[in-house]
């Protein structure tokens, strides 16, 4: 057992000494979270404001006063939290909020520059959609009062997220949106249920290995001076590699695939704590995407990532040209950015979706870059932290793999913009424009606060 | 699990450490390199919502950018659009500019590297960003004579300063108004252009420096008598035959002066003779005489076959750089064959002539100013070459007065003021119209002006018109305007 934790538990067993004080504990945590929650919604109050100001040169209430009042619904998520999770992390919500508005601010400031208004304005159904995802969220806390729960319906959960996935690939209800199927639609109203299913499959995936630990971590033969798993116990993670290649082959989404084998593939590191599981994901992985370079589009992204300023490669249909416009937005903000309402981002293709980092880069700065990176790195740390401090394999399982899900999704989406790997569509978590993640992730950032109520509430003489 | 986990929290920082550091190269390191690229819409789009300087005449506004009401913030205005649009060129939104708005457009737009503290400057006290101004040496009397005078030939007028190289007037015609390319709706832009570039005028041409260049005609004698003095082995009173009819060397093509007979009624006739009544035989002769290599170093020094920044880029004035033939070098002495020239270049012959054998560089500018109105950079006249030295200097300069007072370029003559002058009436093929020149400087004693005017499509009179009768009485005119200030 490693120092940290060593010295975690010994912590831990302090902590009936200050029995008295603990009783105001949940008190101070909510808060805490209510000075934070309070200072985001302000955050993000100036930022629309500045936005107004820099790009329309006046305020504007008809926008301004319906998104704040998501800070309403965020102050009543606290309210809820008070009673029904007094112990929860007191940081999760107000990132979420933080993120979530100045996600609302970039795609109004490039509403303004398109000049749509009314429900045209993807920032009005942003502020729709975040509206609802919070309600559910609340709901998803009302409700999950035990995350064990969740333990028995791991294979429903499997089913579940299988279905979701696959859901695209279905005719008349499967939409295929700028060359990705991983939509569905009916009528105008269109739905990624790729993103709901990354919870359903952390769920079947914690539920899954908590069970089949003690088998997968069982050895095989010797290699390369690592200990193989046995052939037999290669089902699982073949089963999913598959699921991954038909999301890449049939929705032609790198993105979608990468993350859920990369989110399986953690987890059954965890789990089993085999190193041999990593070699072997990746090698599947990396063989099955060069088998899939061979279709086209995968090759072409290749290329755009080595070479995107190659003027053939900039020029050609699905080429760099997108990549390279966000790369200039970046550039033209430069260390300070050209302030809100005062750059140009809507130059670039996507801009409010899957390159809006690069739209909040072009007029926040590197500055503005490195704070939204570190309430992300901040959001990741408080769920591993549930994972650190666990007492159930189940729940420390589910908050790593939702917290790492989220950690993937900002590395591939903001590692595809900058140029460390392919760009792959996905969306930003909390930020870009989209119901399905909106929902999804503010489903995620509810179970942690639920996983993080249940880890501290509960008395510490539970085995580790 | 919690080995695990660290292991996993660890590849989770470097994960986001690969990301701080991706962004911090874009953003700080790479930033330079991206805004600079020619494909970077934002760069372009960003210079035009600065409050682009100023192009002054005379401290007036020629072109200026006012406060507009859409996203570009700014619209660039010219006061006398058809006057100056040989110099101000044009700028448009995203399609392209010309002339100085193209050439000084790192002044113009503030992003030239002597601006770059002001730059920072104004970011930190919140200022807009704005650009320099640039004050021109032009003369706006000698601009608008000239303008008046070509009324609607096509044709050009350079005027510079031979002492300093200052450009006092460039006018180019058929003119247009940029005022048309400089709206903001791309499509109103496009059409402007294309009707533009479909007039058969070709207005978007600038014939003083560039476009499809004039042949000089006997305008080039001056460059080819200059390189006969200079080598020392002519005078003004050498001698040539004069015969009526001269026979190319190896062909059966025959030269003939423009008055159909021979240069004068001797048997012979002098070099100077043959520049005052422009007679093409004596000329074939020198030329075979002395060669072309002797000729092109000439034409070279005074800057053929070079391009001149003025600061736009002048389109080279061309001598056939390979080697002639004696038939062709025949041809070329009298400013035939291949030879081409722009007004610019032979400004620049008579305005070295004029200035003692040196010929200055030539140039638009007389001051960058910043917003502040701090001087950035001044004129600094600077020797373009020395072709010939201040004796030939002297004889030229007293051939071409000749030329003005008792030869074929009466029509330049200023009462009171002593004209150097030399006309040419430039053929372009068999039953095309000529191309009809004047050069010369005034006063002859102590230049503050040299001149050179082409007029096109032979002035409308086809091959009737000659240089006296169409080209000179305009640069009189631009002449008297510079010396009656």
């Amino acid at each position: 057992m490693s120092e940290a934790v060593t010295e975690m538990i010994s912590r831990d067993q302090q902590r009936p000494v200050d029995k008295a004080a603990s009783v105001n504990v949940p008190r101070r945590l909510r808060n805490l979270e209510l000075v934070l929650v309070l200072f985001a919604s302000a955050i993000n109050g100036g930022a629309l404001y500045l936005v107004q100001l820099g790009a329309i040169g006046a305020f504007d209430s008809s926008f301004f006063l319906p998104a704040m009042g998501l800070a309403v619904l965020v102050l009543g998520m606290h309210v809820a939290l008070r009673f029904i999770a007094p112990h929860a992390d007191p940081f999760i919500l107000p990132i979420a909020t933080l993120l979530n508005g100045l996600g609302i601010a970039g795609i109004y400031r490039l509403d303004l520059a398109y000049g749509v208004a009314g429900w045209e304005s993807v920032a009005v159904r942003q502020v729709v959609w975040t509206g609802l995802a919070i309600a559910v969220a609340i709901t998803v806390l009302v409700m999950l009062r035990n995350h064990r729960v969740l333990q028995r319906y791991r294979y429903s959960a499997m089913f579940v997220g299988l279905l979701l996935l696959l859901l695209p690939m279905l005719p008349l209800i499967g939409r295929e949106i700028n060359g990705a199927r991983v939509w569905i639609g009916i009528g105008s109203f269109s739905f990624q249920p790729g993103e709901i299913a990354k919870i359903a499959l952390a769920v079947f995936f914690a539920g899954y290995l908590v069970t089949a630990r003690d088998s997968l971590s069982m050895v095989g033969a010797k290699f390369l001076g690592m200990r193989f798993p046995r052939v037999r116990d290669l089902g699982p993670i073949l089963v999913i590699w598959a699921a991954a290649m038909a999301v890449l082959v049939f929705q032609r989404d790198l993105g979608t695939s990468l993350l859920y084998f990369g989110l399986f593939v953690v987890m059954i590191y965890v789990a089993t704590g085999r190193l041999s599981w990593v070699l072997l994901g990746l090698l599947l992985f990396v063989g099955g995407a060069m088998a899939a370079a061979q279709l086209g589009y995968v090759g072409g992204r290749l290329n755009a990532w080595l070479t995107p300023f190659d003027q053939s490669v900039y020029d050609a249909q699905g080429g760099s040209y997108q990549l390279v416009t966000g790369l200039f937005g970046l550039a033209h903000g430069g260390l300070i950015g050209t302030g809100l309402g005062q750059g140009m981002p809507n130059v670039t293709p996507l801009a409010n979706s899957d390159f809006i980092i690069a739209s909040l880069g072009e007029e926040l700065g590197l500055a503005g870059v490195f704070a939204i990176l570190a309430l992300y790195l901040l959001f990741v740390s408080r769920g591993f932290r549930i994972g650190f401090a666990g007492q159930d394999d189940f729940g420390k399982l589910l908050s790593i793999g939702l917290s790492f899900v989220v950690a993937l999704q900002v590395f591939i989406v903001i590692g595809g913009v900058t140029r460390v790997i392919p760009l792959t569509g996905l969306t930003t978590p909390f930020m870009a424009a989209g119901g399905s993640s909106l929902l999804a992730n503010w489903i995620i950032a509810a179970v942690l606060l639920r996983l993080s109520d249940t880890v501290r509430n509960q008395p510490r003489v539970v085995v580790q | 699990m919690n080995r695990e986990l660290k292991r996993v929290s660890g590849v989770v920082l470097l994960m986001f450490l690969a990301l701080f550091v991706s962004t911090t190269a874009i953003q700080v390191f790479q930033a330079d390199n991206l805004r600079q690229d020619d494909r970077n819409r934002r760069a372009l789009l960003e210079s035009y919502s600065t409050e682009r300087g100023q192009i002054l005449v005379d401290g007036q506004a020629i072109a200026q950018s006012q406060p507009a009401e859409d996203q570009y913030k700014f619209q660039r205005t010219y006061a006398a659009g058809d006057l100056y649009s040989a110099v101000t060129g044009y700028f448009t939104l995203g399609q392209g500019s010309s002339g100085l708005e193209d050439a000084l457009n790192n002044e113009l737009s503030g992003t030239a590297n002597t601006q770059f503290l002001d730059g920072i400057n104004r970011l930190i006290t919140g200022q807009d960003p704005k650009g320099a101004s640039v004050e021109l040496t032009i003369d706006p009397a000698a601009q608008q004579a000239a303008f008046d005078a070509l009324g609607n030939n096509s044709g050009a007028v350079v005027a510079i300063a031979p002492k300093t190289g200052a450009i006092l007037a460039m006018v180019s015609k058929r003119s247009y108004d940029p005022n048309l390319l400089a709206v903001h709706d791309p499509d109103q832009v496009l059409s402007a252009y294309r009707s533009l570039e479909s007039d058969p005028a070709e207005p978007l041409q600038n014939r003083a420096i560039a476009g499809d260049l004039n042949p000089p005609g006997s305008v080039f004698k001056l460059v080819v008598t200059a390189a006969a003095l200079e080598s020392g082995e002519y005078t003004p009173d050498s001698t040539f035959p004069n015969p009526p009819t001269f026979t190319l060397p190896g062909t059966e093509s025959v030269v003939t002066n423009s008055g159909e007979g021979a240069c004068g009624s001797q048997e012979t006739v002098t070099l100077s003779d043959a520049l005052r009544l422009s007679c093409n035989i004596p000329f074939s002769e020198l030329g075979i005489s002395m060669g072309d290599g002797t000729i092109r170093d000439m034409a070279e020094q005074f800057g053929f076959n070079q391009s001149v920044d003025v600061p736009m880029a002048s389109t080279p004035s061309v001598y056939p750089t390979d080697d002639l033939g004696d038939a062709e070098t025949a041809l070329t002495a009298f400013g035939q064959q291949n030879v081409r020239a722009t007004p610019l270049q032979i400004a620049m012959v008579s305005a070295g002539i004029a200035n003692g054998g040196d010929v200055m560089r030539p140039t638009l500018v007389e001051s960058v100013l910043a917003p502040d109105l701090r001087e950035i950079r001044g004129l600094d006249p600077s020797v373009f070459g020395s072709p010939i030295g201040e004796d030939t200097a002297a004889t030229l300069t007293q051939l071409m007065v000749n030329n003005v007072e008792n030869g074929v370029a009466s029509n330049a003559r200023i009462g009171g003021v002593s004209v150097a002058g030399k006309t040419g009436t430039a053929e372009n093929g068999t039953g095309e119209p000529y191309s009809l020149w004047f050069t010369g400087f005034a006063p002859a004693d102590d230049p503050e002006v040299a001149v050179a005017v082409v007029v096109e499509n032979g002035g409308g009179q086809g091959q009737s018109g000659r240089g006296n009768t169409l080209a000179a009485p305009i640069a009189k005119r631009v002449l008297e305007a510079v010396l009656n200030k």
